[in-house]
């Protein structure tokens, strides 16, 4: 027998106090973060409405990912809130006051498929609102085809995707990595190594630009892939130094904590815009900025749809919001941005069907307008949004001084410069069965 | 003859980074036998404690010392991670003494509570744990003597934790109301621990570029390696230690109190790891999971290098860093140009940050079964090896 | 437990048994889908549970590394799922975003279901058989062979994240939508036969475990946890042992992997995270280690926790996680199987001057005296000697 099953069981101090630790955390969520305060802000103008309607909000709260996933929650929250003090959405003459159900994906891919499970059959949720990384969104896809329910996901991505359950209102590669590229071929430099977290939206967005860099002149030096939550990047700073001995453009995939590694490391090593390295990142919005250190970061480049610093009254006023419920201290980015924006373009899809079943709203969507913080967005038809195309560079204070605005681009899933989808498109306001991905 | 000192140089610094990390383990793991699977967090801890130090010194009264603030949290780190090391000896391990299995999955709970904790915690839910331990501690002196000598005592004491928990929730759900109150101090996200302008450079040597910071490390890892073995060979305390270690009975008859030498062999390994954040605060993220990223290596260097042995723990270290250099820089294609193709190719495939780590590992683990006690096993004729 | 007259023999003998039937008649009929799908989720995990327990309840073996055989199972099966639903010339899909234009060597024999059925549980097998061999001849042990579990572990999990090319890295493979015998994996009434299906193999791999833990083989590897030189000494070669029940702890771990994945739609590296591995150990701690039923409660009680928990207050969940080890460790090192057969219920009556049912007389029974000489007698109870439970 075990020595240990010999002694005595007793509960004991530690016992008492982890327990406590325990419950005390309850405490800590009853009071911190944003859900509480969005359903208590609702509830104040609760009463004059017909009806409720279930929404999901699935992100990590809790992992590597909940550094960046708890912004977009918040401002899918935010969205929510506002929307309900303004009379909810409007059904049939009926106003319906959003319910936000919120469930954590705990940065890990399996639990954003089974609550995404949970929120569909268990909940009965109308939509769901959710998911960071590709990774997240490739676990949960499934799911939603497999039970015809609808996904909304906010976050710029790698393309090479477009499922009828899934309505994507962050970026595709023609929104942000391909002019990033153009513009970095025309004014920075030609020799291009590829940095970026191994998985699979660093992975597709590099072999396009590989495509994108064969087709316009570009050469490519090196690439390399650090796992997720790595910090150790010094390999990685010799094989750039190796390759772009005399500076160069570096393209920056990474996402999570491996940026701070990266950068704290690469300003040690030399490898600074002063030294001639164009540094070009596609994951460092406002947030990350503060959270690595604006020292780390100024002179280095990012291409977003959306930048705090963008100066028109929209977008000001959504900051400006965004502060008042969050803290004076809190920066808006491009991804809370699209996770705002497409709470709204739900709620409109479904006034416009007049009911929040799932296919009504899905055949309602295409061609909805909506004034996002970054200007009017229209919905396409292959259930992505047009986007305003903005490269920006750090300054000092953490924000981005906007070098070049392209303009508003339409969005392209099936990547053109990539042979195997060269050609084929997506349609899904086209009857047919292969609308996700035919040929034109 | 520049790319060979690199490998050495860049090598070299990885492994130092690995052996900090390792020190406070080898210390704990090495003397006591103790597995704490919480060392990384008391890493964090150390990390966290540098952004409170560079916070505080960022402005106000002290600025003059902004400087070096880093400097500062060195020993502060060192005694924040102390002392919840101590803390942690004194409720959870010494019952486990003698059973390393039980320590290792008590300790991992433990990194999983710290973790969350540094989330969660703000000045509402410090104050409500505050109360609750306070009101479970005194329980006793409230209540009549006579209850604590029955037999159903021991429910007593579990339900009077019962309710300092729940006094503890309702306090700390009162004082949530409180905007100001319940702002976590850190939160989940990361923060930024922004290194001093000297530490954020580089140095030019023969063709290498070191960076400062990393030369910081260097010099810091070789000042606790040489401060640990002053300790352990020199001063009083440290003999005790290693008599303890020896034999603990006998060390016991001859009158060293046994349960003091542990609880401070606990406190200097866990002081090690507080050292270990600062160091690594300057290269990486600090965030709730800082120590997971050097857990598992820094075990396997201990490991390595062959229980109790300080000089073991440095070779391994270093032998691990400039492995994990080589092998993941591709560096060795440079080093030597005409290598026949097939092996070019292996080495290829293996030049990729994540193929290197499986290389390391697979390494390590084709070491260990050669030598299943490390590089400089320890001695002796006990049975069990 | 003492003798009562009311109810008969076979109930006593069998209530846990026929509790467990009844409940997988009725939780079908009463469980909405989603529930149901997690109940089969977490009893697959029993059987994973059942290995950790065997290895480590009965041989004192702390493997950190069981991860590896639960995914090595998932991505057989997986590979198959990704496989079978494809037109003649069709590859998965992901390869195409590699670039990947023809099928990997090992992934051909994957297409054939028979193959799938045989790998899930060999290729684990195998695996942990070789690696049990080697490290076992070399007498690592304890804390060793912990950590030892835990390198293998990484080199897995780093090795399947970082070949996107061979098995879609990070992303992992899905089940979901994927066909077999013509219906959606995914569908409500494929889930509820897997459910079936979990509870079967739940029950084969306990009895196999119970019968590899009575009899000789059984004491052999409770003399291996408790005195490995001295069983050594006396002729017996534990590392066969060892590495056998090893072997079929990695079996179980596969299959336990494959019907897993099936019902949670995707197999990733996740699965291989240092995290997982250690949770399996401490469903095991929980239900209490050394009693089968123990690791088939434990994994289904913690996992239904920690579902409910993280839907209502995700951020408490790490804390509750955390105090458990803490408990089980300090306060019921023998988990809650273990804490009932010794008599925990009745200790707690006691304390309120309930006085335990007795064989002898009170006076007889309860005397510390008699007590220690008893225990000195029978020695401390050992799992096979409680009355409880599923014997």
């Amino acid at each position: 027998m075990h020595p240990s099953a010999i002694r005595k069981p007793s509960l004991r101090l530690i016992g008492g106090a982890t327990a406590l630790a325990t419950s005390l955390s309850l405490v800590a969520c009853g009071g911190g973060g944003g859900g509480p305060t969005a359903t208590g802000g609702a509830d104040a103008t609760g009463g004059n409405f017909d009806g409720e309607v279930k929404v999901g909000i699935l992100h990590s709260r809790s992992g590597t990912m909940a550094i960046s996933e708890n912004t977009v929650a918040e401002a899918e929250l935010m969205a929510i809130d506002e929307i309900n003090k303004a009379g909810g959405v409007a059904i049939d003459g009926k106003k319906l006051k959003i319910v936000p159900i919120e469930e954590d994906g705990a940065s890990d891919w399996p639990t954003f498929a089974e609550k995404s499970k949970k929120l569909i059959d268990q909940d009965k949720v109308a939509v769901v609102f959710g998911g960071w990384t590709s990774a997240s969104r490739k676990a949960m896809l499934p799911v939603y085809e497999s039970k015809d329910a609808f996904l909304y996901y906010p976050i710029q991505y790698e393309g090479q995707e477009c499922s009828k359950n899934i309505f994507y209102t962050g970026a595709t590669p023609n929104q942000q990595a391909e002019p990033a590229v153009e513009w970095l071929l025309k004014n920075k430099g030609k020799d291009f190594f590829l940095v970026g977290s191994d998985y699979v939206y660093p992975r597709t967005a590099n072999t396009i630009m590989k495509e994108q860099l064969k087709a316009q002149g570009g050469k490519l030096v090196g690439e390399d892939y650090l796992p997720l939550g790595n910090t150790e990047v010094a390999p990685i700073i010799a094989k750039i130094k190796q390759a772009l001995p005399n500076g160069g453009v570096i393209v920056n995939t990474l996402n999570g904590d491996s940026n701070v590694a990266f950068f704290k490391q690469m300003k040690a090593a030399g490898i600074t815009p002063a030294n001639g390295y164009a540094i070009m990142s596609f994951s460092i919005a406002e947030e990350e900025i503060a959270a690595i250190g604006p020292e780390y970061l100024e002179g280095t480049y990012a291409a977003w749809n959306f930048f705090q610093s963008l100066d028109t009254p929209a977008s000001k006023k959504f900051t400006a919001d965004f502060k008042a419920k969050y803290g004076d201290k809190r920066v808006t980015n491009d991804p809370a941005e699209a996770a705002y924006t497409m709470v709204y373009l739900w709620k409109l899809g479904a006034e416009k069907a007049n009911s929040v079943d799932d296919n009504k709203v899905r055949e309602a969507m295409v061609g909805v307008s909506f004034d996002a913080p970054q200007g009017k967005v229209t919905v396409q038809p292959n259930h992505h949004i047009e986007k305003l195309v903005l490269i920006g560079e750090v300054q000092k204070d953490g924000m981005f001084k906007i070098l070049e605005n392209k303009g508003f681009v339409k969005p392209v899933a099936w990547n053109q410069f990539v042979p195997e989808t060269k050609g084929y498109t997506c349609d899904h306001t086209q009857k047919r069965p292969d609308a996700g991905k035919f040929k034109l | 003859m520049t790319a060979l000192f690199d490998t050495l140089f860049n090598g070299l610094a990885i492994g130092s980074v690995l052996m900090l990390a390792a020190l406070g383990l080898a210390v704990v793991f090495g003397l006591m036998g103790v597995i704490n699977m919480a060392h990384g967090e008391l890493m964090m801890l150390g990390a966290y404690t540098t952004f409170v130090v560079q916070n505080l010194l960022k402005s106000g009264p002290l600025e003059v010392l902004f400087p070096i603030y880093i400097l500062i949290s060195i020993p502060i780190a060192f005694l924040v991670s102390g002392l919840v090391g101590l803390l942690l000896e004194k409720t959870v391990i010494r019952r486990l003494y003698g059973r390393p299995l039980e320590t290792l999955l008590a300790t991992w709970g433990v990194s999983l509570i710290l973790q969350q904790f540094v989330r969660s915690v703000s000045t509402a839910f410090f104050l409500a744990l505050l109360a609750a331990v306070a009101l479970g501690l005194l329980a006793p002196r409230f209540t009549p003597a006579a209850w604590w000598r029955q037999r159903w005592t021991p429910l007593l004491k579990a339900g009077s934790w019962i309710v300092a928990l729940v006094v503890g929730i309702g306090l700390g759900s009162l004082l949530g109301e409180q905007r100001a109150l319940q702002q976590p101090w850190f939160s989940a996200r990361n923060i930024d621990v922004t290194a001093p302008e000297w530490l954020r450079g580089s140095i030019d040597l023969g063709g290498v570029t070191m960076p400062t910071a990393r030369l910081f490390i260097l010099a810091l890892t070789a000042l606790a390696l040489v401060g640990v073995n002053w300790f352990l060979q020199k001063s009083a305390w440290g003999i005790r230690i290693r008599a303890v270690t020896q034999n603990r009975s006998m060390s016991s008859c001859l009158g060293i109190p046994t349960e003091t030498v542990d609880a401070l062999t606990f406190f200097v390994g866990s002081g090690l790891a507080g050292i270990a954040g600062v160091a690594v605060s300057l290269l990486g993220s600090v965030g709730p999971n800082l120590g997971g990223n050097y857990i598992v290596l820094a075990f396997m260097v201990v490991v390595l290098g062959g229980l109790g042995k300080l000089w073991g723990t440095v070779v391994a270290a270093f032998v691990l860093g400039i492995l994990d250099y080589v092998i993941g820089s591709g560096s060795l294609l440079l080093l030597w140009p005409s290598m026949p193709a097939a092996l070019n190719g292996v080495i290829s495939f293996f030049a990729t940050t994540s193929m290197a780590k499986v290389l390391v590992f697979v390494l390590i683990m084709v070491f260990l079964q050669f030598r299943p006690a490390g590089m400089f096993p320890q001695k002796g004729r006990m049975v069990e090896a | 437990m003492p003798v009562s007259a009311t109810p008969p023999a076979f109930v006593r003998r069998w209530w846990p048994w026929i509790l467990i039937v009844a409940a997988t008649l009725i939780l079908p009929v009463i469980l909405p889908p989603f529930r149901l799908n997690l109940l089969g989720r977490f009893l697959s995990l029993g059987i994973v549970a059942l290995g950790v327990d065997l290895i480590w309840g009965y041989t004192g073996l702390l493997s950190l590394g069981q991860g590896i055989f639960f995914a090595l199972g998932g991505y057989a099966l997986g590979m198959h799922l990704s496989l079978n639903s494809l037109e003649p010339g069709q590859l998965p899909e992901f390869f195409g975003l590699y670039g990947v234009n023809s099928l990997p060597a090992f992934w051909q024999p994957f297409s054939s279901p028979l193959f799938t059925l045989v790998a899930i549980w060999v290729i684990p097998a195998l695996v942990a058989g070789i690696l049990g061999f080697l490290v076992f001849r070399n007498r690592i042990k304890g804390v060793y062979f912990s950590i030892l579990t835990q390198a293998a572990l990484l080199v897995f999990f780093n090795f399947f994240n970082g070949q996107q090319k061979l098995i879609n890295g990070t992303n992992g493979l899905k089940t979901d939508t994927a066909k077999v015998f013509g219906e959606l994996v995914g569908s409500d009434a494929m889930q509820r036969n897997l459910f079936w299906l979990t509870v079967l193999l739940v029950i084969a791999a306990f009895l196999l475990c119970r019968w590899l833990t009575s009899g000789r083989f059984g004491d052999a590897l409770v003399a291996i946890r408790d005195d490995e030189p001295r069983m050594r000494f006396t002729g017996y070669n534990p590392t066969a042992y060892k590495t056998l029940v090893f072997t079929v702890a990695g079996a179980l771990a596969g299959i336990s992997g494959a019907l897993y994945t099936v019902q949670s739609g995707i197999i990733s590296p996740q699965f291989m995270a240092v995290p997982f591995s250690i949770e399996m150990v401490i469903w095991v701690a929980v239900g209490g280690r050394g009693t089968l039923l123990g690791a088939v409660l434990g994994a289904v009680l913690i996992n239904y926790a920690k579902s409910l928990i993280s839907e209502q207050l995700p951020e408490t969940w790490l804390f509750v996680q955390g105090a458990l080890f803490l408990l089980v460790v300090t306060a019921l090192p023998d988990g809650l199987v273990g804490w009932w057969r010794q008599g925990g219920p009745g200790q707690i009556l006691a304390m309120f001057g309930w006085p335990p049912r007795s064989a002898t007389y009170p006076g007889l029974d309860l005397d510390p005296s008699m007590l220690a000489e008893r225990e000195a007698l029978e020695g401390p109870s050992s799992p096979d000697s409680g009355t409880g439970g599923g014997r």
